[in-house]
């Protein structure tokens, strides 16, 4: 969003078929994820995806502030996804804007279908997602660094969430968006999966595409998705295995 | 098998429903934790602080995922209704034991008992609850060996929570060999290890001298521990990781 220097469209699709990066149409950008790196949360993670930074924090099960917000049979689930003024080239303004609000509703219903909240009535569940520098797919990120800090929290879940985007880039559908992509492609569709189930519990889309398109999208998008669930998974058995005895002292 | 704690079951299937180790003990499948809160178990010392203050009861938090109400006459002493504040304040540390655990989430628990009260000065580490075992060692052989060579008095909450106590210098010693169990908890030979820190970091106008046994009258909870029931120890070193993630699990 906002403006970029250059006034034309920058050429996003080679002759050979390859995109502004160099990647393949069914390519994802290089992911890495680092599980407990806060100490003070009861589970973290870090996530680095393309240009993208995200640092997500889980606290809880605890009491619920407010507390009107508590329920009796389960626990609330409340997100926050932030980003910092200084994620994006120009000044974000900071704070709550209609933008975060939004990401930050579609992220905690994605969680709400996946996390066993009966087990913890009357208590809360806190995420926070911190987007501490953006380059288009930021949700997704925020979502997959979310599952991680869940996981890492101890907090029951049917499965971990792995989140992509997939989009249509000068005429073709495309995996994992970066910046240039989603402000001059034709559309962006990000999605979160239960691989467990099968099932898509984040789901939204901007732009325009056909039917045969779409159906299209949503099976590269799950494609993707399981992708990210293996390192997902690897990421937190990296974080429990036993490793090289050494470290401190 | 039928599904146990950390579970779930879909489809004729069992699923791991939190990050841990597989435990298959017939007729259950189960996962145990690797991390998490604090989850209250009946009888289990833990070293709460005070949150809140009504007319009859004290709000504690045990780090688990609801307050614990301390009613007055859990204690030991004479509480009048509405002088609650006279004995425990907001922020205040105390020893307690958990005594029940209701459907609802509420978690009671009791001053009454060996070694339950309120904690005078000192300084409260927090470590991961599932490291507390380690803290402990095989029949307290740990947490003997941290007394023994800080002169610090020590006690033990099941909730992850270490009241340490004493002159600075051995709390600060203890909050580092804290430190080192908490991250080292999957290696073994951690109690030669720590002690040979304690004794790199001896200070030099005690060295030599035995350090004075711990007998601390004037404190109402002398150090105790309680060690854990759990068959931790080689538990994490057995790396059968069920990571997570669905394990398909036999019917």
């Amino acid at each position: 969003m906002g403006s970029v220097g250059a006034k034309e469209v920058p050429v996003l699709l080679s002759p050979e078929g390859l995109r502004i990066d160099g990647r393949k149409l069914d390519e994802l950008r290089a992911i890495r994820l680092q599980v407990g790196t806060l100490h003070n949360a009861d589970g973290s993670a870090f996530v680095e995806w393309g240009a993208n930074k995200v640092m997500a924090a889980v606290y809880g099960p605890r009491e619920v502030h407010p507390r009107h917000l508590q329920q009796n049979n389960k626990a609330v689930i409340q997100c926050k996804y932030n980003m910092a003024a200084f994620a994006v080239d120009e000044r974000k303004r900071p704070g709550l804007d209609r933008r975060s609000q939004e990401i930050s509703k579609v992220i905690g219903e994605a969680f709400e279908s996946v996390v066993f909240a009966e087990e913890y009535p009357r208590t809360s569940i806190d995420i926070y997602i911190e987007v501490l520098q953006a380059n288009a797919g930021t949700r997704c990120a925020g979502l997959v660094a979310a599952s991680l800090a869940l996981a890492d929290a101890g907090i029951p879940m049917v499965d971990l969430l792995p989140a992509v985007a997939v989009g249509k880039v000068a005429g073709k559908i495309a995996l994992d968006l970066k910046k240039e992509e989603d402000n001059f492609g034709e559309a962006d569709l990000p999605m979160a999966l239960v691989p467990q189930s099968g099932r898509l519990v984040l789901l939204q889309m901007e732009g325009h595409m056909t039917e045969e398109e779409l159906s299209r999208a949503l099976d590269l998008g799950v494609q993707g998705c399981r992708e990210i669930y293996e390192k997902m998974k690897r990421a937190l058995r990296e974080r429990y295995s036993t490793g090289p005895v050494g470290g401190s002292s | 098998m039928k599904p146990g704690p950390g579970t779930y079951r879909t489809g004729g299937k069992v699923y791991a429903s939190v990050l841990g180790l597989l435990s298959e003990r017939p007729p259950l499948v189960s996962v145990i934790p690797l991390s998490g809160r604090y989850i209250p178990k009946p009888a289990d010392v833990v070293i709460g602080t005070v949150t809140d203050v009504q007319g009859t009861f004290w709000l504690l938090d045990i780090g688990a995922p609801r307050w614990a109400p301390l009613h007055m006459t859990g204690t030991p002493w004479q509480v009048e209704i509405g002088e609650t504040d006279r004995f425990l304040r907001v922020g205040d540390a105390v020893v307690v034991q958990v005594e029940s655990l209701e459907a609802t989430g509420r978690i009671g628990v009791t001053m009454n008992g060996e070694g339950l009260g309120k904690l005078e000065g000192g300084t409260i580490v927090r470590i991961s609850p599932a490291r507390i075992p380690r803290v402990v060692g095989r029949n307290g052989s740990m947490i003997a060996t941290i007394r023994q060579h800080t002169g610090a008095e020590v006690v033990v909450g099941q909730n992850g929570r270490v009241w340490v106590g004493g002159s600075p210098e051995a709390i600060h010693r203890v909050s580092e060999v804290l430190r080192i169990i908490e991250a080292n908890a999957q290696h073994s030979g951690l109690t030669e290890r720590v002690e040979s820190y304690l004794l790199a970091t001896m200070p030099t106008d005690v060295r030599g001298s035995e350090p004075p046994p711990v007998e601390h009258a004037h404190r109402d909870a002398p150090p105790r521990v309680l060690d854990s029931a759990e068959p931790d120890e080689e538990a994490v070193d057995a790396e059968d990781d069920t990571p997570n993630t669905i394990e398909p699990g036999e019917q």
